[in-house]
């Protein structure tokens, strides 16, 4: 009642306003402008620091997206993704650093050869189911870490590895800032990638994988082109993500790819929501800020993963990106709760 | 050299089978993979350590309260962490063992520190030689326990009623539920069973590794490869597999690398699951429709 009255008493220009931004295209366009807005006012609060997260909540939102395209639209576990992360990382700052490629053609190389890789584990996990494929993709995580480690001529070992600054057409991306800029354009381009291929046919064919592997069979889905397709595509996401970090922080080594980091990857999209774009990028960027929030205390972001897994697992199994969905859910039961005891009260007066 | 390399091997498979059994036991009997399975292990031994250099008790019987910690704890957990999703997704019950598994490894920290603690050997003394072949004292025991520990394990799911209630269930929990097997009774004492498995394990490990949160981890991956190598379905197989998979991996770090150890591991579980995804001595599994 009181907000009706509001409305009408409300300048209609507020009231324009309000409509347009609550229009899909509008929604984007105000979101955009935030986004775009968002490291300069943090920059202007003397927080230049926070710029850096806000470029590894990126990183982390395209690896937890390819991440979820395997693990929440096909079906397929993985708890070795640090592991692909890996690759594309090392293979970009190799072609950047060794090989003396541009950035714009070594990010995309790098992702390729990840998602190559990713084609290639795909094949024997055609045979795993759930468990066992946990366990064949933690292997794989545990490996790449461990290999990225002995190959002391390829990647500098345990030294680590330093990297170039990235450039694109002489403009170096040397500042965390100017690197914002960039981290947010790729990261939109994977985003709305992820959305439009998987509101099509493949993603309908994924999620008919998840759903039941013999009724999409049943249907006309070939079983192994999607499954190996979709270790593909996550890994892809992970190259460019791997890249995309490399060049961030400069300096690569196998601690940065352990399997801590695979468990983290995959609590951010349980988290966050599994099957659900939105839910990786709130997945990520709560997993990313956690460990900075809660940094003063040792081990205490591992062990709040840990229970926000649980909570997740017991209590909210759709993820974050169901709270609100639930939220109104509980008011409503509620609502009829009351309004019942009202009626009883009513009834036996 | 090959045959001594086989030796030395034999006792570190032991301890991998002794992991793998707690794993496969759970996996059989409710069709979870424990990701914890390694961390309550080392929980386990934190507490012996507590036993044995705080409270100042002699080994044995603070190894006795270890245990009987672990099998409490084993049942706690299954009660309060697994029990409210048993019937849901795969995927939630393995994202719960993980949690648990990040919940125990930080908080193992708090409690006991960070930094690596020494832990007694059970037996001192000089390596026993047979016919060249040199074999420490503790390598001897651990060899005994475990095979004591399987023999025990098959002979309580052979022979007493609660074993055949643990096999009816693994077989077809709905069936044995209806056969009066009071299924929810069986998954607590597989859990402490499983724990207490763990536990051995680790309070052999811990003289070798030392005591730390982290003491369990490479432990944990070879608990799965050798479960994946002897089959995930089959108890003898988490035994074979353990002892081959030491055995290997020792062959493996005399003549290739040390350093490839973990990546041989993997790099057999792929081998496995590429050519016998069921295991050297696993069934192959009945897919439901």
């Amino acid at each position: 009642m009181n907000a009706s009255n509001n409305d009408a008493a409300s300048p209609t220009i507020i009231r324009r306003a309000v409509s347009a931004i609550s229009s899909p295209g509008g929604r984007l366009a105000s979101g955009g402008i935030v986004l775009v807005l968002l490291p300069l006012v943090t920059v202007a609060l003397d927080r230049a620091y926070v710029v850096y997260l806000y470029d590894l909540v990126m990183v982390y939102v395209i690896v937890a997206l390819g991440l979820n395209i395997l693990t929440g639209f096909t079906g397929q576990i993985s708890i070795g993704h640090a592991g692909f992360m890996a690759i594309g990382a090392y293979a970009s700052a190799i072609l950047t650093g060794r090989l003396g490629l541009p950035f714009v053609m070594a990010m995309p190389l790098a992702a390729l050869l990840t998602a190559a890789i990713g084609f290639c584990l795909g094949i024997p996990a055609l045979r795993l189911h759930g468990h066992y494929l946990a366990i064949a993709t933690l292997g794989f995580g545990v490996a790449v870490s461990q290999l990225s480690a002995v190959w002391e001529g390829f990647t500098g070992g345990y030294q680590g590895m330093k990297v170039p600054v990235a450039s694109i057409l002489g403009l170096g991306f040397n500042s965390d800032l100017r690197y914002y800029y960039l981290a947010l354009a790729v990261t939109w381009l994977m985003l709305a990638a992820a959305r439009n291929i998987l509101r099509t046919r493949p993603g309908r064919a994924l999620m008919a994988v998840r759903d039941s592997e013999v009724a999409a069979q049943a249907m006309g889905v070939n079983l192994a082109k999607y499954k190996t397709a979709s270790f593909a595509a996550s890994a892809f996401y992970a190259g460019i993500a791997g890249s995309l970090y490399a060049h961030l922080v400069k300096f690569i080594s196998p601690f940065d790819f352990n399997l801590g980091v695979s468990l983290t990857l995959l609590a951010s999209i349980v988290v966050g929501g599994l099957g659900s774009v939105t839910g990786s990028v709130l997945g990520a960027v709560f997993m990313t800020l956690l460990p900075h929030v809660f940094s003063r205390v040792k081990n205490l972001p591992l062990v709040l993963t840990g229970v926000s897994l649980i909570v997740v697992v017991l209590f909210l199994p759709h993820g974050l990106v169901s709270l609100p969905w639930r939220l109104k859910q509980a008011a409503a039961r509620m609502r009829t709760r009351m309004g019942m005891r009202g009626a009883t009260r009513r009834g036996t007066a | 050299m090959l045959a001594q390399q086989i030796v030395s091997g034999l006792a570190a498979g032991c301890l991998y089978a002794l992991a793998a059994l707690g794993l496969v036991l759970i996996y059989r009997t409710m069709d979870i993979v424990n990701f914890a399975h390694g961390e309550m292990a080392m929980v386990s031994t934190f507490v012996a350590h507590t036993l044995l250099a705080r409270v100042g008790l002699p080994y044995v019987a603070a190894a006795v309260g270890a245990l009987a910690f672990s099998a409490l704890f084993g049942m706690l957990v299954e009660r309060v962490f697994l029990r409210p999703i048993q019937n849901g997704p795969l995927i939630s019950m393995m994202i719960m063992t993980l949690g648990l598994f990040m919940v125990f490894n930080g908080a193992a920290g708090w409690i006991w520190g960070f930094d690596p603690v020494s832990f007694p050997y059970a037996v001192r003394g000089r390596p026993v030689v047979v016919s060249g072949l040199i074999m420490t004292r503790d390598s001897l025991l651990v060899l005994g326990v475990t095979l004591v520990m399987a023999l025990g394990l098959y002979l309580v799911l052979r022979l007493t009623l609660a074993g055949i209630a643990i096999r009816a269930t693994s077989q077809n929990a709905g069936a044995a539920r209806l056969m009066g097997v009071p299924v929810p009774r069986v998954y607590s004492l597989t859990w402490g069973i499983s724990s207490v498995l763990g536990a051995v394990a680790g309070i052999l490990i811990a003289p070798t590794t030392f005591l730390s949160p982290n003491m369990m981890a490479e432990v944990q991956i070879k608990a799965f490869t050798a479960a994946v190598l002897g089959g995930f379905s089959s108890l003898p197989g988490a035994v074979v597999g353990g002892l081959l998979l030491g055995v290997l991996e020792n062959i493996v770090a005399g003549y290739i690398s040390t350093q490839l150890k973990s990546t041989f591991a993997f790099a057999l579980i792929v081998a496995v699951l590429c050519i016998r995804p069921s295991g050297i001595l696993g069934t192959p599994p009945r897919r439901k429709v």
